[in-house]
């Protein structure tokens, strides 16, 4: 299992969607494809754009299907944070079902 | 060109004030403004300091300024931001924390990583109203990095007004405005029509795939517009010949969000003069702003309402006979 602290990469407002895309193509996917799960570890991170964790994980779910959710869980997030994934989750598998 | 400061520009009486802008010449810039005082919106020092940044200062003019209207642009960083004196020097500038944040040019993400956060302990806000305003910072600057193609970024300003407990928010670019930006993957042939789906959740310049890209989710003017509305708020949009206002909801209103920016309660002017651009203002009353995550479930249900919606009207319909 590979756990990312976000924190760690982006500060405790994750707004830098530069950075959520190369998480996500350099940690994020590289751990998925080698069969690891993901533990994407919000503690620290007072809130998010809603362009963060669009970049962070919306073409996973394309990539992917929806369920590599199943692989990848969302840890220690506060209330906007987790809304914020759960909106852009949702939307995501709205728009993948044409 | 040609700009005058009256002696009010607020969102509510913009109009007049971006009737007046006269964008001929764009090689001078002649900045006259009310003798008496001015009290102006950030948005209107974001707009000045886009459109004269390239102008060499030489060949810029700004009137002889009243004291007490020198001072304010000085320490607003106009001055600065056109590269001229603007008679200055005798002052002693106080640190700004509490009450605005001076113009500052945004080239790249980094650059607004960073003003982000220094601009949030600047404000000295609770958390709940910082975290607003942040995120309304950052998408707005994330737009212009990503979609304005321009050399020059954007301009960001704000003030905090102690009386009304307002923030108020602008932000200008002189790049390639916002139809030519939404023409790339969608067809439309007016300003007003480019502006509609700009602010429709959704839908981004930079594909025309439902939802986005991987990086784009057209999403963030709606957020952005959707706070304001929220709040009861002020938001405009002006982009080419075409300024759209989000007017306030009335105190006894109930809170509905709209996909369509044209089912607000809004104002549309089609025949101003052309900015080559994109302006943004917006203020934030700090009394009514609504908790964050109360916001963000209205949203998540329109914005799912919304291509629910559009994916339905791609649905090939039966035939009768």
């Amino acid at each position: 299992m590979k756990k990312i602290n976000i924190v760690e990469y982006v500060g405790a407002f994750a707004e830098n969607k530069d950075k959520a895309r190369a998480l996500r193509l350099q940690e994020i996917v590289p751990a998925l494809e080698q069969g690891q799960d993901v533990v994407l570890d919000f503690n620290g991170v007072d809130a998010a754009t809603q362009s963060f964790i669009h970049a962070l994980i919306s073409e996973i779910l394309r990539q992917y299907g929806s369920d590599i959710l199943e692989r990848i869980t969302f840890k220690s997030c506060v209330p906007a944070v987790r809304k914020m994934i759960e909106i852009v989750v949702e939307y995501t598998q709205e728009g993948m079902t044409d | 060109m040609k700009i005058h400061i009256p002696n009010s520009v607020w969102l509510g009486n913009i109009n007049p004030f971006l009737a007046s802008f006269d964008p001929s010449d764009p090689d001078s810039l002649d900045l006259t403004v009310n003798e008496k005082w001015f009290s102006v919106h950030p948005v209107v020092l974001a707009m000045i300091a886009s459109v004269g940044v390239n102008v060499d200062a030489s060949r810029i003019r700004c009137a002889k300024l009243e004291a007490k209207s020198r001072y304010y642009l000085q320490r607003m960083g106009l001055f600065h931001a056109l590269k001229i004196d603007g008679g200055m020097d005798d002052i002693t500038e106080h640190e700004p924390a509490g009450r605005f944040i001076p113009l500052t040019q945004i080239h790249t993400a980094d650059d607004l990583s960073s003003f982000v956060a220094n601009m949030i302990p600047l404000l000295h806000l609770p958390a709940e109203h910082a975290k607003t305003i942040g995120y309304i910072m950052s998408e707005l600057g994330r737009n212009v990095i990503e979609h304005a193609r321009t050399s020059e970024g954007a301009f960001l300003c704000a003030q905090y007004y102690q009386k009304s407990n307002t923030i108020r928010i602008g932000i200008a670019d002189t790049g390639i405005g916002i139809k030519e930006a939404i023409s790339q993957s969608h067809s439309v042939s007016t300003d007003a029509e480019a502006i509609r789906l700009a602010l429709t959740p959704g839908i981004t310049g930079v594909t025309s795939r439902e939802g986005g890209n991987d990086v784009n989710a057209g999403a963030g003017l709606f957020f952005i517009k959707s706070i304001a509305q929220a709040n009861r708020d002020f938001f405009i949009l002006y982009s080419g010949s075409t300024l759209y206002k989000l007017l306030k909801r009335t105190s006894s209103s109930r809170l509905r969000l709209f996909a369509d920016p044209f089912k607000d309660r809004h104002s549309l002017q089609t025949d101003l003069p052309y900015w080559q651009g994109t302006m943004v203002g917006i203020d934030i009353n700090l009394d009514d702003t609504k908790e964050f995550i109360l916001l963000l479930d209205a949203i998540h249900e329109v914005y799912i309402k919304a291509i629910q919606e559009r994916k339905k009207a791609r649905y090939k319909k039966a035939k009768f006979v």
